[in-house]
């Protein structure tokens, strides 16, 4: 289709302007919105994913209740207007309930199921716009937008893109890209190091499987400092809240204007 | 930098972290800073290794894996003696026997009502925990079963006291006090169950005419200022009044204060200031100063400078 598109020109650059492992863009919104008990929206490059967690609440279907562990729920809805054809997709589109399988048996072994008897774990994921990596974004918004919410987990979950052009691999590929070359996502917990989710719908030579892999798991970890970041810095500003108020000692307070001052200055940026 | 957005980013609240993965200085610098952070406010975020498990007794929000007590939550760290703990920043209600909750009839069944409270599951609230009528020591018949609509209906609001647990960590409530009961006569504004600290007393009566049930559940009712001698019942209790499902007149001064009062704890809730009593007086002393309308406050600049003067030391 695209096949006089260069992957990666004789510079080593590829058609975003990247070089092999860099990755693209990443912004982490942690806002809270409407009744969702968590949410959090995360952008790759121009893929952006949003992702609302309820619960733990009262099931609402009885026969999928379980008696010792909560029931995570996962819906995926890619917007029409995400991609570049607009397209609108039913709720039983093939790829979509794909999408929402593998999010969902990835955070299964992750999520601290066994505290929540009887109960349900509603994880909504909104595909806002897609350029590649959309396991990738689905799975990241889906770990902040469950912190955001107080439930408990073993680890973040972190998934990268992997890719191979002729016997370059390239990490956090666009449409394009993935379009042209095998690719796999891999997702890791970054603590452990241990792989939850190892998805391929391409065909890639396993000589080059190795190195791809590795890569992930080496980019994984990258992500994590950058989750984390965002996940410690709405922790930090909404404890400093609690800390002031006037009931409460005033040396809380001033610790807290200073929060919010820096947090202006961040959105000033851009 | 480039950057194309098909949505207006949302700064509100949280703001944004955004960095190039590839500025690892950036990144590390606030790492740095993080950590120092870190040890003065106890901060930890899931997968952190907190403690070895020899020397500490794991908690909620935490799991042990080779002798190491990790944090399965983002929050603050907490030690009663040999016990580690955290404290997830904002999440669903926890319930306690004794706490003061407000919940929604989400369903009759059998002899019970399930309520929703903001729970990790529905509440029960069982036909022989409510004041029945004729009496309020007396046996439940028959006839009470038949006519459980009559007394709470899918929709209604009600203030409960939870009684006890069962196996599966549903709670059981009862409304067995002239205090609790159905609701009528004003708004439900829903917060998250944090912001609600433990008090003297949950039932507020602020000065303008408006009473608050501060639900610890972060259910949280605003209703008209009822009188107490019209509140205490005598000992055959008037199940009429108690289960009626139709409002009082409320005359406009009431409604704009009932409006007022919810707006400024959406407002506050929102820069997740932590509701007492005290603070709700004086943020409302502060509105009417302010001479403006019933809404303004839901306003960010009147919000912000609601926080700040809250804030300012006196």
């Amino acid at each position: 289709m695209s096949s006089r598109v260069e992957i990666l020109n004789d510079g080593g650059y590829r058609s975003d302007g990247r070089k092999q492992y860099e990755l693209r863009d990443i912004t982490i919104d942690l806002t809270p919105r409407g009744s969702a008990d968590g949410s959090a929206t995360i952008t790759h490059g121009l893929t952006e994913v949003l992702v609302e967690v309820f619960g733990p609440r009262e099931a609402k279907v009885r026969s999928q209740t379980m008696h010792d562990r909560a029931l995570i729920n996962v819906e995926v809805s890619l917007l029409p207007f995400s991609a570049s054809e607009r397209r609108k997709r039913s709720r039983g589109d093939k790829r979509v309930l794909e999408l929402a399988a593998a999010i969902k048996s990835t955070f299964e072994p992750v999520v601290q199921t066994s505290i929540y008897p009887r109960s349900e774990i509603d994880i909504f994921v909104h595909v806002l716009q897609q350029d590649g990596g959309l396991l990738q974004a689905g799975i990241n918004a889906t770990t902040l937008a469950l912190i955001t919410a107080g439930i408990p987990m073993i680890d973040f979950v972190c998934a990268v893109t992997g890719g191979v052009y002729s016997t370059s691999p390239l990490l956090d590929l666009t449409t394009l890209e993935e379009n042209d070359t095998p690719n796999v996502t891999v997702a890791i917990m970054p603590r452990t190091k241990k792989v939850t989710l190892v998805s391929m719908e391409t065909r890639l030579h396993v000589d080059r499987f190795g190195d791809v892999f590795k890569l992930a798991c080496e980019a994984g970890a990258v992500l994590h400092q950058e989750m984390k970041v965002a996940v410690e810095s709405r922790t930090r500003k909404l404890v400093g809240a609690m800390e002031t108020g006037p009931s409460i000692a005033i040396p809380g307070a001033e610790r807290g204007d200073r929060d919010v001052y820096m947090e202006d200055n961040m959105n000033d940026d851009f | 930098m480039i950057s194309f957005a098909s949505f207006p980013t949302q700064t509100q609240n949280y703001g944004i972290t955004k960095h190039h993965p590839d500025v690892q200085d950036d990144v590390n610098m606030d790492i740095v800073f993080d950590e120092e952070d870190l040890s003065s406010k106890r901060l930890t975020c899931p997968g952190e290794v907190l403690t070895s498990s020899q020397t500490f007794m794991r908690g909620h929000g935490t799991y042990v894996v080779d002798e190491e007590v990790i944090s399965s939550v983002a929050g603050t760290i907490e030690k009663v003696n040999k016990l580690i703990s955290v404290r997830a920043v904002r999440t669903r209600y926890n319930p306690e026997v004794g706490d003061l909750i407000v919940g929604r009839i989400a369903e009759v069944q059998p002899k019970r009502w399930k309520v929703d409270a903001n729970s990790r599951q529905d509440a029960v609230l069982m036909l022989s925990s409510v004041n029945l009528p004729g009496g309020v020591q007396r046996r439940k018949l028959e006839s009470d079963e038949l006519q459980m609509r009559t007394f709470f209906e899918e929709g209604d609001l009600l203030v409960a006291e939870v009684q006890a647990f069962f196996a599966d960590g549903a709670m059981s409530i009862h409304t067995r006090s002239l205090k609790y009961g159905k609701l009528r006569n004003g708004q439900l504004v829903v917060v998250p169950p944090v912001l609600i600290r433990r008090l003297k007393s949950h039932f507020v009566t602020l000065p303008c005419g408006v009473d608050l049930i501060l639900g610890l559940n972060g259910y949280i009712w605003v209703s008209k200022h009822v009188k107490d001698n019209e509140q205490e019942g005598e000992e055959g209790f008037d199940a009429e009044a108690v289960y009626s499902n139709r409002n009082d007149a409320i005359d406009d001064a009431t409604r704009s204060a009932i409006a007022r009062v919810s707006n400024i704890i959406r407002t506050l809730a929102t820069y997740f200031v932590p509701l007492t009593d005290a603070v709700l007086l004086e943020a409302y002393e502060w509105c009417v100063e302010q001479e403006g309308g019933v809404a303004d406050v839901l306003q960010q600049d009147v919000g912000e400078a609601l926080v700040a003067a809250l804030n300012a030391p006196r």
